[in-house]
């Protein structure tokens, strides 16, 4: 309701000014993230409220952030960077602060400190030199309940394996991060030595080798609204997914979908600024926008935790459905008894050999 | 205009020089100068053209191609250490004095953000180079002398002389490691070019495919195409408008619209598979799995592409008239002998155009077998994007881009040589 006094109220002014000079007073900030729920989670709690306090500024939405580390290389190769803010995993964020593209981001002078007065430094979940979480989020296994009818559900990562207990398709993510970790996991590896097994070259083979099992029964997706509309069209069983999503499809649409906390993967994402925009403009916007109440308030619209310790204790209820969001974290207790955290570095070194070998491995 | 002040002669020539305008120049001179003129404004015209031909396709072309090749990261981050490395054997880890250039490069790198690239450039050649070099700057304002502890102090792999090695491979302004890695082979330890392991071998397995489904696409839309096309240009024109509708609606349609419209159609619980358990061709269980292989990139494709094949060719069957099929009849000719005997070679300037377009489009597709392909219906396009916009190698992928472009030219040029580029209709 108040947004639309204020825009209402910025619409008139505009005219009141005459057109030109209203759009030309307005500054404008290019955020580039994921589209879908998660863009729109954020519309809602961080830039509408941001919009409403500083209606001199205007934020375009930009669904770029599938290609964001190539698309801020190639805008600050040729010198001509058109995006203010853009929200990156933890591993493409650290690769593209090795490569000086973007921009440093010192936590503490630019971040809100915690209600209690904690700074952000020790606030935060993980700082980086130049990358300032926002959630946390899982990439998980989940299934339709339709598809086995007999009432005996999945619930760890080995049986996904099990085709004959379970039958049916799997939608995998068309990436070798994750699948090599369930991989492993399945053969029998502990969760917390997976990296271990993986730093050699026989626990490479072993994951592949493990792989060929699920690979001629199933389908590689690469979009994240692809597993909830593969399960909802009983073209597979079992899908990896992020819980957002799956969240999405379980609650908002009905869906008989069901996620397997165990072994979830979750990784970090957030910020970072592209080389040449660290404004005072975007350091406030990242100020107000990664605030203890802000993380909290956006998980009212997506099942992602927050990336603050702060923040965990204020979340709330789904804005539409009312339900309580806490059962739907990735941080939840219950839910991050076996988490697997997907080791960024590692990914950073080994990630190229790795897709090579994975999507010849694919192609075959 | 010319005043005919002709003189004996017996020189043709001579005599072309005195012939002279009315203002007196020589008729020769005023000739080139009027060609000139018209060659100016021939020019002018399709300057713009040129320039824009030039400076959005060319040039980019170039700079694309130029990647593959290009390899001024590791120089430039590392300037005194591949100085340093000039002198050496390459038998035995180098001495301080390459440890010592090495440590103020990465301290400098540090500083300045640059050695992040270089890191990333060493690590496509050999993985783990990159935390090697990245653990190493985080470090660096640490290091003292004698550098050549201090560096294999915080990681031993500084001593490992295959490291050496490959900085020094690698430290020339250009590189050929990219097309290398393009067709599937590398360089060893000690240096020599080697085929990829097996478990890495893709790219060569990849352009063969392209080729071949390429050449199916092509075959099947002409097979399609042909009839159609013959319909339309022999149908009285009520009926052919109609039909040529029903040809442009889809060619006018978007591609991703069309695509996705597959997905529905042919997936596992699509609309072709439930009519099909309906009618009780299949069972439930023995749905086909028709998407997200290699049938779903040729079914898609193919009709995608169609509009590509039937245009061409119905504009060559137009202009074929009737009457040569009558006369070949009234000579005698069974109807499929004077099709085939009179009618089909004429229609090949048609199938040509036809051809060539939809076999060079197929090379280059990417969308179509991204969404419906699955793994076995991926081309090689695929790969180019995936490194360009994944991976971020982007030199390997324009070494895969720029032999593309040389077999795609190469195809031009045997199809040239064997049909005849004049030969061909495009509409």
């Amino acid at each position: 309701m108040k947004l639309h006094k204020a825009t209402l109220l910025a619409a008139s002014s505009a005219l009141a000014l005459g057109v030109t000079a209203g759009a030309a007073s307005a500054e404008t900030l290019t955020i580039v993230s994921w589209g879908g729920a998660y863009t729109m989670s954020q519309q809602k709690a961080y830039h509408e409220p941001y919009m409403e306090n500083n209606p001199d500024v205007n934020i375009v939405n930009e669904d770029k952030s599938a290609n964001g580390l190539a698309g801020i290389r190639a805008q600050v190769q040729a010198g001509n960077v058109t995006w203010d803010i853009v929200d990156m995993l933890e591993g493409p964020a650290m690769t593209a602060c090795a490569e000086g593209i973007v921009e440093p981001l010192p936590a503490d002078e630019i971040l809100a400190d915690a209600p209690d007065g904690t700074p952000p430094s020790e606030d935060f979940v993980q700082l980086r030199e130049c990358f300032v979480p926002s959630i946390v989020y899982a990439t998980l296994f989940a299934y339709n309940k339709e598809a086995f009818p007999d009432g005996n559900y999945p619930s760890k990562v080995s049986d996904v394996w099990d085709m004959d207990t379970y039958p049916g398709k799997r939608a995998l993510r068309k990436v070798p991060d994750g699948n090599m970790e369930w991989a492993l996991v399945a053969d029998g590896v502990p969760m917390d030595e997976v990296y271990e097994v993986l730093d050699t070259d026989e626990g490479i083979g072993r994951a592949f080798a493990k792989l060929d099992e699920l690979k001629d029964d199933a389908i590689w997706w690469t979009e994240g609204a692809q597993p909830p509309q593969l399960l909802a069209d009983q073209e597979v069983s079992i899908a990896t997914g992020y819980n957002g999503r799956f969240f999405n499809a379980q609650v908002m649409e009905d869906q008989p979908f069901e996620l397997m906390w165990h072994g979830q993967y979750f990784e970090l994402d957030g910020w970072v600024v592209p080389r040449g925009k660290l404004t005072d403009r975007v350091k406030d916007y990242l100020n107000f926008a990664t605030d203890t109440q802000r993380l909290a308030d956006q998980a009212k619209y997506i099942s992602y935790g927050p990336a603050r310790k702060s923040s965990a204790p204020l979340v709330s209820t789904h804005a539409e459905a009312g339900i309580d969001m806490k059962p739907h974290m990735p941080t939840t207790p219950e839910n991050f008894k076996n988490p697997i955290k997907k080791d960024a570095e590692w990914w950073a070194d080994n990630g190229d050999a790795m897709s090579e070998r994975f999507n010849a491995w694919l192609a075959r | 205009m010319a005043q005919a002040d002709i003189t004996q002669s017996g020189d043709g020539d001579t005599r072309l020089d005195k012939l002279t305008t009315a203002d007196g120049t020589p008729l020769k001179a005023s000739i080139r100068r009027a060609m000139r003129r018209n060659k100016l404004i021939a020019f002018g015209l399709a300057a713009p053209l040129l320039f824009f031909i030039f400076f959005s396709f060319l040039m980019p072309i170039f700079d694309m191609a130029s990647r593959s090749v290009e390899n001024h990261q590791i120089p430039e981050a590392l300037p005194r250490t591949v100085a340093a490395l000039e002198t050496w054997d390459g038998e035995s880890v180098p001495g301080e004095a390459a440890f010592e250039a090495l440590a103020l490069d990465i301290q400098e790198g540090q500083r300045s953000r640059t050695i992040g690239q270089a890191a990333t450039r060493l690590n496509y050649q050999d993985a783990g180079m990159r935390s090697l070099i990245m653990g190493t700057a985080r470090r660096s304002d640490q290091l003292e002398p004698p550098y050549k502890e201090a560096l294999i102090e915080i990681n031993d792999d500084w001593g490992d002389l295959d490291v050496w090695r490959l900085i020094e491979r690698e430290s020339g302004y250009y590189t050929t490691s990219y097309y290398l890695n393009a067709i599937d082979l590398t360089y060893s330890d000690t240096g020599e070019i080697v085929a990829q392991p097996e478990y890495r071998q893709i790219y060569v397995m990849l352009f063969i495919r392209t080729l071949w489904m390429s050449a199916l696409i092509t075959g099947l839309a002409l097979l399609l195409g042909f009839p159609v096309a013959h319909l339309l240009a022999t149908l009285p024109a009520r009926h052919a408008n109609l039909l040529m509708i029903l040809v442009l609606l889809p060619f006018w349609t978007s591609l991703l619209v069309r695509t996705t419209t597959w997905i529905v159609v042919l997936q596992t619980e699509g609309v072709l598979n439930d009519m099909m358990v309906w009618l009780g061709i299949l069972s439930d269980e023995g749905r086909l799995q028709m998407i997200y292989n290699q049938t779903g990139t040729i079914v898609a494709m193919t009709q995608i592409l169609l509009p590509f094949m039937i245009l061409p060719l119905y504009s060559v069957m137009k202009g074929i008239s009737p009457s040569y099929m009558r006369a070949a009849k009234s000579l005698g000719a069974r109807p499929p002998v004077a099709f085939w005997r009179v009618y089909v070679p004429q229609t090949i300037p048609g199938m040509g155009a036809g051809g060539i377009l939809v076999f060079i489009l197929a090379i280059g597709y990417y969308i179509t077998p991204a969404l419906v392909g699955g793994q076995s219906g991926q081309l090689i396009s695929n790969y180019i994007a995936y490194h360009m916009q994944q991976s971020l190698n982007w030199g390997l992928a324009a070494a895969i881009g720029t032999i593309l472009l040389f077999g795609v030219l190469l195809l031009y040029a045997g199809y040239n040589r064997i049909v005849g580029i004049d030969n061909m209709k495009l509409g």
